[in-house]
């Protein structure tokens, strides 16, 4: 049970810094009203972060990620579940690795 | 009208915390993941759970301990912190109508508590034209508790368990993301915004690599190019 200041200091800074971007960003569109352009980009901002996400880890992932993701997606559009969607995805990515 | 609208219903909280039970069965090995690699790196369990509590963000935590050092490398860790996390910044403002309607400590709470997947499930309600923001603040405070308590648990199983990196324990962390995405599909238009995001993200995590600027290019370069083709089919509309 032991707190040293640096890692203290370290994560106060990661606190402070991720709240900044939680809080600030939604504090700056309330101060500074946003063009239409802006507000029309917001639509797509939900799909788009997450498939900036998704694309590069499957991009530098191998066969194991390929079939998580493609089981994934397989159960999700089939059910709408995402606990087996999950699951089914994990499971396929666990085959995967146990068969390599 | 609108204020006939429960803003922040108690029983918003509780929908938004049972309806988020399969994401925070996710979540788990993800913050498994954080406590092992923190042991790994040398932080006491009282270091670990702080970081998890104070910072609740798992790829900027995973990646600043992937950077860790003697003493604690304070300002890139928080730099870190910053640019991976700069996708929260954009996140807020999607929220928005129903975050203006709160004010105090549900405001800033429900900000700090925000997080990909209860974010996510979160417009998945204001688009089916719910207008109760208890939901993001009941599903993120649960999973806040999932996460702290889910890296202490890693810290303690740490020298126990050591999975490699290819673990498919790491793929259900990605699988969340995957699973989400589909949810997000809402047709045809969506196909030019997301090749866009997608290629300029593959592109950027392969110019940059050990940066997250890639998240944030992908988003507003796909986001750009929805919104640009969009004027060009109906250029008599502003947006």
């Amino acid at each position: 049970m032991t707190l040293d200041p640096w890692v203290l200091a370290a994560i106060g800074a990661m606190a402070l810094a991720t709240y900044l971007t939680r809080a600030g960003g939604y504090w700056l569109f309330r101060v500074v009203k946003p063009p239409p352009v802006v507000r029309a980009m917001l639509g797509y901002i939900p799909g788009t972060l997450f498939v900036s996400y998704v694309v590069p880890a499957l991009a530098s992932g191998g066969v194991q990620q390929w079939a998580g993701a493609a089981v994934t997606i397989a159960v999700m559009a089939a059910t709408r579940n995402l606990a087996f969607a999950i699951l089914g995805g994990t499971a396929a990515a666990a085959a995967v690795w146990a068969a390599s | 009208m609108s204020l006939a609208r429960p803003r922040f219903s108690r029983a918003a909280v509780l929908a938004g915390a049972r309806a988020s039970l399969p994401v925070q069965v996710a979540v788990i090995p993800f913050a498994l993941v954080c406590g092992i690699v923190a042991q790994g790196q040398g932080l006491s369990l009282a270091e670990a759970t702080l970081m998890s509590g104070l910072v609740y963000a798992g790829s900027a935590q995973l990646l600043a301990l992937s950077h860790w050092g003697n003493p604690a490398p304070v300002l890139a860790a928080a730099f870190a912190s910053f640019v991976v996390n700069l996708r929260l910044a954009l996140m807020g403002p999607v929220l928005a109508p129903w975050l203006d309607r709160l004010r105090g400590w549900r405001l800033w709470v429900s900000l700090f508590v925000m997080a990909d997947q209860n974010w996510a499930m979160s417009v998945g309600q204001m688009q089916a034209g719910r207008w109760d923001a208890g939901f993001l603040f009941g599903s993120g405070v649960l999973m806040w508790f999932v996460w702290v308590a889910g890296t202490a648990a890693g810290h303690l199983l740490g020298a126990a368990m050591q999975p490699s990196p290819g673990h498919p324990l790491f793929f259900s962390a990605l699988a969340v993301f995957v699973a989400i995405l589909v949810t997000m599909w809402r047709g045809a238009a969506d196909v030019l915004p997301w090749a866009v995001a997608g290629a300029v993200a593959a592109g950027m995590a392969r110019l940059m690599p050990g940066t997250s600027w890639y998240i944030v290019g992908g988003a507003l370069a796909g986001s750009a190019a929805g919104v640009l083709r969009d004027r060009r089919r109906s250029p008599g509309q502003t947006a």
